[in-house]
């Protein structure tokens, strides 16, 4: 690649800067469309500055960290977080990430890159879609009452109850959820909401937040082992992880009184680039 | 509510705000080190085109802290870094406690198995 050849005698001063001010945008419109920081800072990574794919995995899920543990304060103020939810699920998301972080060293960087875009262009897909909420309050789920997941939270209408679907699929989605967040360093939300928003049927406040408790502990359990192996290098994972965290936190601030409809849709179409980029640098063996 | 610990919001509200404050203590750690990094390493030319497990000098606990000792900017951000990854497993010790304190076993062992998945995962021999 050509942008291979520009950034190939870069020194660490200016790649400290390239990399903080691409963390801090990646954070920033991570944070303001949802899709989180890690999804963008790969494909900088990798695509722009040439960075081995390995490399880039393991700074991300520590900028993963940062912010689901950032951003934590905030919405255990609103209340809804289902700490059950979250612990029950943690069983499927912890075993997974470790899985992931352990085989994915084994698979060709190319494939990972395949796998990377593909979970790109499903999340850009969720981004613009029109979310419906299925949730309901019948209660009568085997599992979920054995486990006590059913739960309530507060609106301005007085206390919402809400019921439990389909326990045992969404265990699963979020192993699939967890083998992916292990594999790739991010935080695969876009799965997250399918398994809660869609599978389990839980109010949109409630998953969110439920998934927000769960991403700091998945990522911290595959961390651990990316730290092992190397993957963790200090000279990446400094830049990317004070760029995402700052990034995201003005993002956060912005979020209140900004109307992000046209952002999601522009940003929906840079993500497809990147994916197809992705895939296609994966494919021709160029990662 | 009084039995229900978790739905008490005062305790929620204290948990979120330590997770905060782990963040930044760590954050802080993480920037002080990247200063002394640059201050030693900013001339050098960066390499990161081929993963090489064997470059990484700071891939274990004991490396890290022995690299403390000695102030290396690398050791120092990789201390950041390990004490954001804790960060969120003392928000399972916490909830652990928690859920102890309301009696519900249950939950108490689901948070010891994710605990002990966490530990696990602490064990050099994963890497291969």
């Amino acid at each position: 690649m050509i942008v291979d050849s520009i950034f190939v005698s870069m020194s660490v001063l200016l790649f400290t800067i390239i990399v903080l001010a691409g963390a801090f945008l990646a954070g920033l419109v991570g944070s303001l469309t949802g899709l989180g920081g890690g999804v963008i800072i790969i494909p900088l990574l990798t695509l722009v500055l040439g960075v081995d794919i390995h490399y880039a995995i393991g700074a991300s899920i520590v900028s993963v960290i940062a912010t689901s543990s950032g951003s934590a304060a905030a919405y255990v103020k609103e209340g809804i977080t289902n700490i059950r939810i979250g612990m029950f699920l943690e069983i499927a998301t912890t075993i997974s990430a470790v899985i992931g972080a352990i085989i994915t060293v084994y698979i060709n960087p190319g494939y990972i890159a395949v796998i990377f875009g593909c979970i790109l262009l499903f999340s850009a897909a969720m981004m613009v879609r029109k979310k419906v909420d299925h949730s309901d309050d019948k209660t009568t789920g085997i599992l979920a009452n054995f486990f006590k997941l059913n739960g309530s939270y507060p609106t301005a209408g007085g206390t919402v109850k809400y019921g439990v679907h389909n326990v045992v699929g969404g265990f699963i989605m979020m192993f699939v959820a967890g083998i992916i967040s292990g594999l790739l360093g991010i935080g695969s939300g876009a799965l997250k909401v399918v398994a809660m928003d869609n599978i389990m049927r839980l109010p949109f406040k409630v998953s969110t937040t439920t998934s927000n408790f769960m991403m700091g502990v998945t990522a911290a359990a595959s961390a651990i082992v990316y730290l092992h192996r190397g993957q963790i290098d200090p000279g990446i994972a400094m830049p990317v992880t004070l760029g995402v965290l700052t990034g995201a936190t003005v993002g956060s601030k912005l979020l209140v009184k900004t109307n992000t409809d046209k952002l999601k849709v522009i940003f929906a179409v840079v993500v497809t680039f990147l994916a197809l980029q992705m895939i296609y640098n994966g494919l021709a063996g160029k990662l | 509510m009084g039995k229900h610990y978790f739905a008490d919001k005062d305790i929620q509200v204290i948990l979120g705000t330590l997770l905060r404050v782990g963040v930044i203590a760590s954050m802080l750690v993480v920037f002080i080190g990247g200063l002394i990094y640059l201050s030693g390493y900013s001339r050098e030319i960066i390499d990161y085109s081929v993963f090489n497990p064997s470059k990484t000098k700071y891939s274990s606990i004991l490396a890290i802290f022995q690299g403390l000792s000695v102030l290396d900017g690398k050791a120092i951000i990789q201390f950041g870094t390990l004490l954001l990854i804790f960060t969120p497993v003392t928000r399972v010790v916490f909830s652990i406690f928690g859920f102890l304190i309301e009696r519900d076993y249950l939950y108490v062992l689901i948070g010891v198995f994710v605990l002990c998945v966490i530990l696990i995962s602490l064990s050099n021999k994963l890497v291969g």
